[in-house]
């Protein structure tokens, strides 16, 4: 059983609560009858998905894209945040004429779940106690993640995606889709990302985790029926994940070692350096849009993320049936996610005669290139949409 | 510069011509992937490409063809032996750093190699340095000496002798002639005799293989 309905906004504790209960995107909900099995042994039941489309699906269900958000991400790619009031997070390259464009495309995408823009995740209330679940919640993976995309797909009546598109853990899951569905996806964009979480990417999320763990607002991730919730901690998780996302020679350009508001240093604690109150100002900001808990299970499922660990470490064997067409995108400043990791998937592709191309953007911004102002990549994937959809609409 | 009925590059033109249909074909630096197009669309070929330059590779991605961003001399490496049937390389080994390691790759990754260059035996270019005393500059090779990519420069001679060295076999060879079209040489005349195609093409299209 499945239904799916539009809600809108509850009333009382804020905005970026009343999103994680009732969105005000569509939603699909499937009941205790269908749970999502996951890779952990445990299941997902009721599960609810929360979405958002653009464009119009064209008669033979040909035209639809899915684009898979990030970590931080949400599925309001190019439609105004109900959390941020702010434009979507991927406004510069979906919408209208845009290099994937509406006008020609259906596009979806959805909040994944362990999420708190409204799919199921540790803050929704568990059926068998009334309580939400906090750490109750099984752990997911970026497969999980998917299987509820695939759900989600079906639902909507599409056999086969024209093309699967993201960036970092986006990106991650557009790999999973190529991995268990080869046959419904006709074209893979794995922008900024890797086949496998490194240890130094999985070191800098435990950092994280333990700061919002080591807040004594967390309550061992029972913080909503105290009242309360770990800002500091996840603050914190934040300024460390932010620095990882951009590089130095942009740190260095942008604030160097100048002052804030101040003409000389204090010679105390307060931020004295611009980069300083930036990061605090990302911290600060990004408690009030996001859920602590989702941020402990959806860091655990990108450190989970290994294509290859089930082939013995063969990637090319994950691809082994692949008809897919790919084209893969990195960036020369990234070094979350450093162009060499980018170009293993597309080596472990060539091994086994796939279609893919890939592509080194010089730039400077670091690993969220992918969501800033980058000619060059929205030109490559324009390009290799369009001619996708030449030979596959 | 005229143009095969392909539309193609003369050079490119008779790189096509040596391509078998259905062949996997990796060309290295092939440009805005006109040829390699022209090969999936013509002759059915398994096509890849690898270029460094990235309006480049926009048109190759945009045109549908698989490409590989990258540098010859230092991604070659990463390509398995005798994985395709052809490879590839025109207009680029005199852009190489080491174009004697990049030819090993390429006799060592395709079963025959496919490649172009220009000749700087060409006597415009000889008259060039002789009579003007400066760095040469034609319609092929049309950079300023502190300007070029063409830090390898070589004669079609001097090539047959890498060719030699890199043990491969000469299975055809082609002048491009100050018509722009191509004519089928014998390559012994390049190193035999100072008269003869090391003087009067252009330019050279080989094909080669490991022997």
């Amino acid at each position: 059983m499945a239904s799916i309905r539009h809600s809108s906004s509850a009333e009382g504790a804020g905005p970026a609560r009343s999103e994680a209960d009732t969105p005000s995107s569509h939603v699909m909900r499937f009941g205790l009858d269908r749970p999502l099995e996951l890779d952990s042994g445990q299941s997902i039941a009721p599960l609810q998905i929360a979405y958002q489309t653009y464009g119009t699906l064209n008669a033979d269900r040909s035209n639809a894209i899915l684009v898979c958000h990030a970590l931080t991400g949400d599925q309001h790619v190019a439609s105004v945040n109900p959390v941020t009031g702010k434009g979507g997070w991927w406004e510069t390259v979906v919408g209208p004429g845009k290099p994937i464009d509406t006008n020609r495309f259906f596009v979806i995408c959805s909040n994944v779940i362990g999420g708190c823009m409204g799919s199921s995740g540790p803050s929704d209330i568990d059926p068998s106690d009334g309580k939400p679940y906090g750490l109750n919640f099984p752990v997911v993976t970026i497969r999980d993640m998917v299987r509820a995309q695939k759900r989600l797909v079906d639902h909507l009546g599409i056999a086969r995606l024209l093309a699967v598109v993201g960036g970092s853990m986006g990106g991650m899951q557009t790999l999973q889709w190529a991995a268990s569905y080869p046959d419904c996806v006709g074209a893979i964009v794995p922008i900024a990302c890797a086949a496998r979480h490194s240890a130094q990417n999985i070191a800098f999320h435990e950092v994280g985790r333990q700061a919002i763990m080591a807040d004594p607002d967390w309550h061992g991730g029972e913080y909503q029926l105290f009242n309360t919730k770990p800002s500091k901690g996840l603050a914190v998780a934040r300024m460390a994940a932010h620095i990882t996302y951009v590089s130095e020679m942009a740190l260095q350009r942008k604030f160097g070692r100048n002052l804030q508001n101040r003409e000389a240093k204090s010679f105390q604690f307060s931020p004295d350096f611009q980069i300083e109150s930036y990061l605090h100002h990302q911290g600060a900001s990004f408690v009030d849009r996001f859920d602590a808990n989702s941020y402990l299970y959806i860091t655990r499922a990108m450190d989970y993320f290994d294509l290859a660990e089930e082939h013995g470490g063969q990637l090319s064997d994950v691809f082994r049936v692949n008809a897919a067409r790919f084209c893969i995108v990195s960036f020369s400043s990234d070094w979350l996610f450093p162009p060499a990791e980018n170009k293993r998937i597309a080596h472990a592709l060539n091994a086994v005669a796939a279609q893919v191309s890939f592509v080194e953007i010089k730039s400077d911004k670091g690993h969220d290139a992918f969501l800033l102002d980058e000619p060059e990549m929205f030109a490559t994937v324009r390009g290799f949409i369009n001619h996708a959809a030449l030979e596959l609409t | 510069m005229s143009t095969h009925q392909s539309g193609l590059r003369p050079d490119l033109a008779a790189i096509a011509d040596m391509i078998r249909p259905g062949a996997r074909v990796l060309d290295v630096g092939c440009g805005d992937g006109a040829l390699l197009e022209y090969l999936v669309r013509t002759k059915g070929v398994d096509g890849r490409g690898i270029e460094i330059a990235q309006a480049n590779v926009n048109a190759c991605v945009a045109r549908g063809l698989a490409v590989v961003q990258g540098d010859a001399d230092t991604d070659l490496v990463d390509y398995p032996a005798q994985v395709f049937d052809a490879v590839i390389l025109s207009q680029t080994i005199q852009a190489t750093e080491k174009p004697r390691v990049v030819l090993d790759h390429l006799l060592r990754i395709g079963q025959r190699v496919a490649i172009s260059l220009p000749n700087f035996g060409y006597w415009k270019v000889r008259l060039g340095l002789l009579a003007g005393g400066r760095m040469p500059r034609t319609q092929t090779l049309g950079y300023a000496w502190w300007d070029t990519p063409n830090i390898h420069l070589c004669t079609l001679a001097d090539f047959v002798d890498l060719t030699r060295e890199c043990h491969a076999a000469m299975v055809e060879a082609h002048a491009l002639n100050d018509n722009g079209k191509t004519a089928r040489m014998n390559p012994d005349s390049l190193t035999r005799g100072v008269l003869g195609p090391n003087l009067f093409a252009q330019g050279g299209v080989f094909l080669l293989k490991k022997s």
